[in-house]
This record gives structure tokens, sequence and C-alpha cells, in this order.
């Protein structure tokens, strides 16, 4: 079997190592063949759909589905579920890694903003957008509204929307509020051209994307017993086609994931466990995701594709659909650093996961100048050494190529665990 | 907010803010030993003040302490405390710079400022103040509550938005009834909403006296002083008198064709914080050229009141909504600010904008790039760009800022000659016909 092939066309900086740099650690070879996207021929890899910078698959869809609207939310959250029951393709976009020159986007965000906002405008900008007919943003940070606003005015003719989500969950006019809200959205894409959205068209996108969650704990669960039969940056790329694809369609990806890595065989490594924490939002490259396995760690979670599995039980079909989505925002959901939840800290979120999980340590990989995630480091921080677990902290860009640093750092935290 | 020096008028009412904000801080100290008056930390963003006139509670606000560290000079040590903490080198140093000195004890008056009873978090825009309260919880280990404002995504706030601030300003009330034991007592909220009324009118009537020509005061750099009491006093009678007195001080500016220097040959609009570890510095810098602020985005965080907004006693809890929702800079969405700075621009009849980038600031800070491009390329307003920090002092240059400050009122001053001769040959024109 051969190992995961390297499709990004610049593997620059991944040069496959596999020993750790004081030598004695020794890593198996990786020898799992990836899994194939099952979609009809010709199937491209999970890895090709998500770093395209076209869109090829959502243009297939739209002209599959003539009239059809594309609409596209920028990180974390959003009720994809409502865009479904319209009869439209939500997306979710994540910036464009290391794929674009930004020629445009920086005079217009200057210094101390992270990547992803100058990458999204960038993406605007340079007609990568075009396949799209609305942008949603929500209330995660500053720079992500702002980015809202400046998308509206640079786009007038396109739908720009932007969601509050609301922060305030020890009240129980939170989920009325975000009923309204929703409300709101529904109306708006009805307007826009989208079919009517009624009970029953959301209660069946509710099912649908119920089942992809499913699944989707169902795949994290079975690497967490696993780590060994499927790799991270593998796993990362088969949640994120999700943001480009009709929902059936990745849940059916999903499923063969599933039935393939269960029938696969292979060896365990020496390798830590660990939770990643905070790439909530701008994606740390491939690459960065594979050095840490190839380090020495087996990913038992992440939070990379957090607005895909924020809801993490099923949202209830028996009551009033966009109560119940509301509910479940609120509810039935994910710790976040996009969200707050003052009924229960978040830095308890995190120490139950890493016992759920049954982790090693934590590994905050944060995107440059992402101050919800900075900010949240110091109470994470506090809380892990009051627990006694140990944690490192590793600062990427999306466009990053170089990982030669942060490699040797990775290598001696594991060396630190494995042999102290 | 206290300095003295040759720019700055200083009339009586420098003198009256001086004891009003010495006395607030005296109470704060009396507080940190009595736990009486209770106290409610809070943000300047939409502040709900007036609710606490109904507890008799005095507000704590962390903003003011850390922008009284930072124009003493004092900022640097707590930011460094903060960031051996583990705040990063870009998270906001005001939040930096409150939390190192509370962890080092370290005070803006030197008198001790209590434990707040309750760290309410207005969320108004800004989402670093989410993450400071619960910063601030945790590590003084107070009670926390949150208001979570809708952001002003559509041009009006809906009917849905004001109920769900109304519903949660009622739980807030009960939570710290159930916390003091005190009994809110409405009629005396209702008082500090007339109060609020009254002391917002006149603060906008000297607002507008900055329309005048030369303009009595600096909207920027003066109208600071004039904020402390705004925030803390604006629902109580001391309020209402210092702006009245403060009125008619610029009144009679006005009447006696006082300007802020004795020629007024620029107005400018300024939008972003100022540099408070360098206020002094960076003003001088615009004095030099005598330079007037007209309007200033940052002096209507607290509150947008010149362009008609008040509170409204026969409605207090949805005054208090709305104020908090749709008249306060921070909650508006970034267009919106832009229109406000073009009205500035227009009805104060400004010859340039100051874009100030505050590294810190995102709320403000992200996205000028585009509101520059919009200015400049779209209006056709001359526009400067410069960039440092409001809080944390390594993020000064003062040379290069000279330069930039230099460049841009030499040109400014070339462009007005220009626009003169224009406007002289078409008197010309007219007067020869
Ligand atoms: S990466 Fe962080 S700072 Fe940037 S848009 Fe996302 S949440 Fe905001
Ligand atoms: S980010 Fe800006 S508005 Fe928010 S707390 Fe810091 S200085 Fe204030």
């Amino acid at each position: 079997m051969e190992p995961v092939k390297d499709t990004a066309e610049k593997a620059r900086g991944y040069e496959g190592q596999q020993t750790g740099s004081g030598g004695q650690l020794e890593i198996e070879p990786y020898n799992l063949s990836p899994v194939p996207c099952h979609l009809s021929p010709p199937s491209p890899l999970p890895e090709e759909i998500i770093y395209d910078l076209n869109f090829a698959t959502v243009r297939e869809w739209k002209s599959g589905h003539p009239g059809g609207k594309a609409i596209a939310y920028f990180p974390v959250y959003a009720p994809v579920e409502i865009i479904h029951a319209c009869g439209m393709l939500p997306v979710g976009l994540n910036g464009a890694g290391d794929r674009l020159d930004i020629q445009h986007a920086d005079a217009r965000f200057g210094s101390f903003i992270c990547s992803i906002v100058k990458t999204t405008l960038e993406l605007g900008l340079t007609g990568h957008l075009d396949p799209f007919d609305g942008f949603l943003f929500s209330s995660i940070c500053d720079s992500a509204r702002n980015l809202c606003f400046v998308m509206k005015r640079n786009f007038p003719d396109m739908y720009v929307d932007f969601l509050h989500l609301p922060h305030n969950p020890e009240t129980t006019a939170s989920a009325e509020f975000l009923k309204s809200e929703y409300l709101r959205l529904r109306d708006n894409l009805e307007r826009m051209g989208g079919r009517r959205a009624d009970d029953d068209a959301l209660r069946r996108s509710i099912r649908l994307y119920n089942e992809n969650r499913a699944v989707m704990r169902q795949l994290y669960d079975l690497r967490q017993e696993n780590p060994h039969l499927i790799r991270a940056s593998e796993l990362y790329t088969l949640v994120r086609a999700g943001n480009f694809l009709m929902v059936e369609e990745h849940t059916e990806m999903l499923w063969n994931a599933i039935e393939d890595v269960a029938g696969r065989t292979a060896k365990s490594r020496d390798s830590i466990r660990v939770v990643i924490e905070g790439s909530f939002c701008e994606q740390p490259p491939l690459d960065l995701i594979r050095l840490m396995e190839e380090a020495g760690c087996y990913v038992v979670d992440d939070d990379f594709g957090l607005g895909r599995s924020w809801i993490n039980e099923d949202v209830p079909l028996d009551e009033d659909p966009l109560t119940a989505l509301a509910e479940s925002y609120i509810d039935r959901s994910v710790y976040s650093s996009v969200r707050h939840d003052f009924r229960k800290p978040r830095f308890k979120g995190l120490i139950e996961k890493v016992r759920q999980r049954r982790a090693d340590a934590v590994i905050f990989l944060i995107a440059k100048f992402c101050e919800p995630a900075e900010f949240d480091y110091v109470l994470f921080k506090r809380e892990l050494e009051r627990e006694g677990i140990p944690h490192l902290l590793l600062e990427f860009e999306e466009k990053s190529f170089t990982f030669e640093r942060l490699r040797t750092e990775v290598e001696t935290f594991v060396e630190s665990l494995l042999f102290d | 907010m206290q300095q003295a020096g040759k720019t700055e008028y200083r009339g009586g009412l420098h003198q009256r803010q001086k004891e009003l904000m010495l006395r607030w801080y005296d109470r704060l100290d009396v507080s940190a030993s009595t736990g009486r008056p209770p106290t409610v930390s809070m943000m300047i963003s939409g502040n709900p003040v007036e609710l606490l006139e109904g507890f008799g509670a005095l507000p704590i606000y962390p903003e003011i302490n850390a922008l009284q560290l930072a124009i003493r000079h004092e900022s640097l040590e707590p930011i460094l405390a903060a960031e051996e903490m583990g705040y990063a080198s870009e998270n906001c140093a005001y939040v930096k710079a409150d939390i190192g000195a509370w962890m080092k004890g370290i005070t803006p008056t030197g008198g001790r400022l209590p434990v707040p009873t309750l760290a309410l978090c207005n969320f108004v825009g800004c989402n670093t103040y989410l993450k400071w309260y619960e910063h601030i919880a945790a590590l003084m280990n107070a009670p926390l509550y949150t208001i979570d404002v809708p952001f002003m995504r559509e041009d009006r706030p809906s009917k849905d938005d004001v109920t769900y601030v109304v519903r949660q300003l009622m739980e807030f009330v009960k939570k710290f009834e159930a916390l003091t034991g005190i009994k809110f007592d409405y009629d005396r909220f209702k008082e500090a909403v007339r109060h609020s009324n009254r002391a917002e009118d006149l603060w906008s009537q000297i607002k507008h006296l900055a329309r005048k020509s030369p303009s009595p005061f600096d909207a920027y750099f003066d109208a600071i002083t004039l904020m402390g009491p705004l925030y803390v006093y604006r629902g109580t009678e001391d309020g209402v008198d210092f702006f009245e007195m403060a009125l008619a001080e610029m009144q009679e500016k006005v009447d006696s064709g006082e300007g802020v220097y004795d020629t007024e040959r620029f107005r400018v609009v300024i939008e972003g914080p100022p540099p408070y570890p360098f206020f002094r510095t960076f003003r001088d810098m615009f004095a030099k050229w005598k330079a007037t602020a007209v309007a200033s985005t940052y002096s209507t965080v607290g509150g947008l009141w010149e362009f008609g907004f008040r509170h409204d006693a026969r409605e207090p809890f949805e005054a208090v909504a709305l104020h908090m929702i749709e008249h306060n800079v921070t909650n508006r969405n970034y267009l919106q600010r832009y229109d406000q700075i073009e009205r500035y621009i227009e009805d104060w009849r400004a010859d340039g904008l100051i874009i100030h980038f505050v590294k810190s600031c995102r709320l403000f800070s992200a996205g000028q790039g585009d509101m520059r491009d919009y200015f400049t390329r779209k209006l056709g307003i001359p526009t400067l760009y410069i960039e440092s920090d409001l809080e944390d002092p390594r993020y000064f240059s003062e040379a290069q800022l000279r330069n930039r400050i230099d460049a841009y009122f030499e040109s400014l001053d070339h462009h007005k000659s220009q626009a003169v001769v224009g406007d002289r040959s078409r008197e010309q024109v007219t007067g020869d016909r």
C-alpha cells in the first residue's frame, strides 16, 4: 500500500521525515491507502475538493440545478439546514491557504489581522467567489464581522448577511431571539429565489444533517479507539469535504470511509495521544497536520471542522423545526472560543474532552492574530496546569509552507512525554 | 484625561471634571473595604448606567482604569505582567493592562478597587468584551452576567432585538437584587433616565457647537475630558450640572469667537481611539498645524447623541435597550460608521479625515484600509492613515508619525490654497458679471 498522495502541487517543506530530531524515536511509515471519494466519476479525492479555488463541485452542482443558488458561509457555524431546506447549496468557506497571492486585500485589512479575513476578501476581489450567490457571516469576532460589511460594500449586488448568534445562553430569551434571527434568514433566502422552506422541508433537511453529524461522530469515535487506522490529515479532508458537497453525498462518503477504515490493518506506533485546540476558523496547512503525526502524535480529537459538528446530539424532529435548531445551537452543542456560555466555562469543556478521549496532552494550534483563540489560551493553560495536563502552543498561518521550527518543537514535546 | 498644557482649553469644567472623577474613585475605594455601595463592572460601550442608579450602585469601568494607566505612562508594566500569564502580544492591550494591573495590585489613583459585586458584560459590539469579562470573572472570582446585544446588521433594530435586550435587562435587575438584597427602585431608575435625557441633550448641543468656525473645543482631544462624567454621572443631577456648566463655557467661547488656537487652520474628523501613552505628544502634532478635530467617532463609543437619540423616560427599559443596540458607534456596523464620518465631514465642514489605526482594537481597525479606500477614492476626501496603539507604548513611533502628519497637513494646506485660488477666481468671474 502506498502512503497518501500529496496532491497539493507544492509539497513545500513537507519532506516526509520519519525520525525524531534526537533519532531515538522510531515511527512506522504510514501504510494506509486513501479513502476514495465514491462520487460520480471522475471521482476527486477529498483533498482535491477542499483545495480547489475554482469550486468545481459548486459549479457542477449549479449546472445540474439550473437556477439553484449557492450560499457561502464564513466559519465557524451556520444553520446549513435552513439554506438546504430552501433548495440551496450551503458551502463552508475556509480561506485560500497558500494558493492565492494577496494583491488587494492587504491594503484593505492592514496589519494585526488574521490571514483568513484577507484571503476571503482576496478570493472575492479576484473573482474566485463568482459561483456564489450570497455570503453569510456571524458574530465570531470583530475582524470577521467587519469583513462582512466590507464585503457588502465591495459586492453590492450580492446577498451578504450577518447572523447574530447569541452569547447569553443563561436566558431563555436567547433561543427565542435566535429563532427570530433564523426566520429573518429564511425570509431573506426565500426572497432571493429559494424554495419555500416550510416545516416539512426543514425537517427533511434536519434529518439529513442529523445523520451526517452522527456519522461524523462515529468516525471520530472510531479514530479515538484506533488512531493508527486513520490519519488525522485523512479524517480532516474527509470532514472538510462536506463543506462543498450536498449533505447526502457527504454522508455517503463518510459511510464509505468507515467501512474502509474498519477493514484496515496497521500496527500502532509509539505516539502520544493529543487533542488539538484552536483551529476552529482559519485552517492550518495540511502539511502541518501531517507533520504532527509524523512527529509522533496521534490526534484523538480536534476542532478543525468545528462548525460541521457544532451540534453534538440529534436536533429533535418533533418540535417546531426553527425552535429546535435554535435550541440545539445553544444547548446541544460543543464549547467554542467563538461562543460564550457562562453557565459552563469552556476550559471545563476542554478538560472533559481530554479525559473522554484519554489524551495525554493538548496542542494549541492557533492562527496568528486570532484573538478569540489567543485570549482563550490564557484560561485553558491555567486549567491544564492545575490538572497536570501537558500542553504545547504552536502558531501558524494558513499560508505558511515551511515548518522546520514547528517540527522540532513538536518532536521535542513528544519525546519529553514518551521518554520521561 | 487630566493634563495641563498650552494647547488645551482649561476652564472651570476641567476642575469640576477632576473633582467628579476623583470622587468616583474615592467611593470605589470605600466600597473596596466596606462593600458599600455595591459595584458593577461594565464596559463603556452603550453602558446602561441608569440601571445602576436604581440600586444606588457604582460603575467600575475597566477601560477608564486602563486609559488612566496609559496616560500616566504606567501601562507597560501591567501589560508585560499579562503577557507573562500567556496573553499574546496581539491581544487588546486594554485587557492586558487591566488584568495585569489587577494581578499586581496597581490602580490608577493608588486607591483600592473593589472586586465587583457583579461583573456585567454588556456585549455591545466588541467581541473582546466577552473575553475580558470571562477573564475578570475567573481571575477575580466575581459573579458574571452577560447582556447579549444584537449587532446592527440591518438599518434599524427589529422588535425582536429590543425585546431580547429588555428581557435580559430585567434578568440583570433580578440577579442584582438577589446578589445585594437591595430592592430595585424603579422610580429612581426612571429619574436617572430623565437625567440622562437632559445630560445627553446638553452633550449633543456641545458637539454641535463644533460646527461653528472656529470650533470652541477639540472634539477628539478635549471631548475625552467630558467623556468620564458622561459615563459615570450621566444619570445623576451632578452629571446634568456638569454638562450645563460645560455648555455655558463653550457657548461663551463661541460668542467671543474663541477657538482652540488663535486661528483655526484646519478642521479634521478623527476616526479611532487615541494613543493614550503619548496623548500629549500626539496632540501636539496636530497643534503644530492648528488643526482642530471638529468630530470624532471615538467620542461616540459610549453613545451617539448628536444625531438625535435621547433616553425616553416613558419607556425606560426600552430606552436603555435602544441606546445599547443602536446609538453607540461600537454596535453599529462598519458601513454605518462610514455614513457617520461622511455626515461629520459634510455637516461639520471638515477638510479631511484622519484614520488612526490601533493595533489592539480590531473593532475599530479591522477594515480601516477599506475605509480609506472609500473616502479617498470614492469621495475624494484627503485622508491620512496612521498606526500605533491606544495602550501599549511599544507601538508608537514618534518620528514616523510626525513625518506623516506633517506631510498630510502640508498637502492639505496646498490643497486648500488651491481651492481658495479657485474660489477667488470664481468670485472674480461672478464679480465681473
Ligand atoms: S481566525 Fe480567529 S480572528 Fe480570524 S476571523 Fe477567524 S475567529 Fe476571527
Ligand atoms: S478591542 Fe477595542 S473596543 Fe474592544 S475592548 Fe479592546 S480597545 Fe475596547
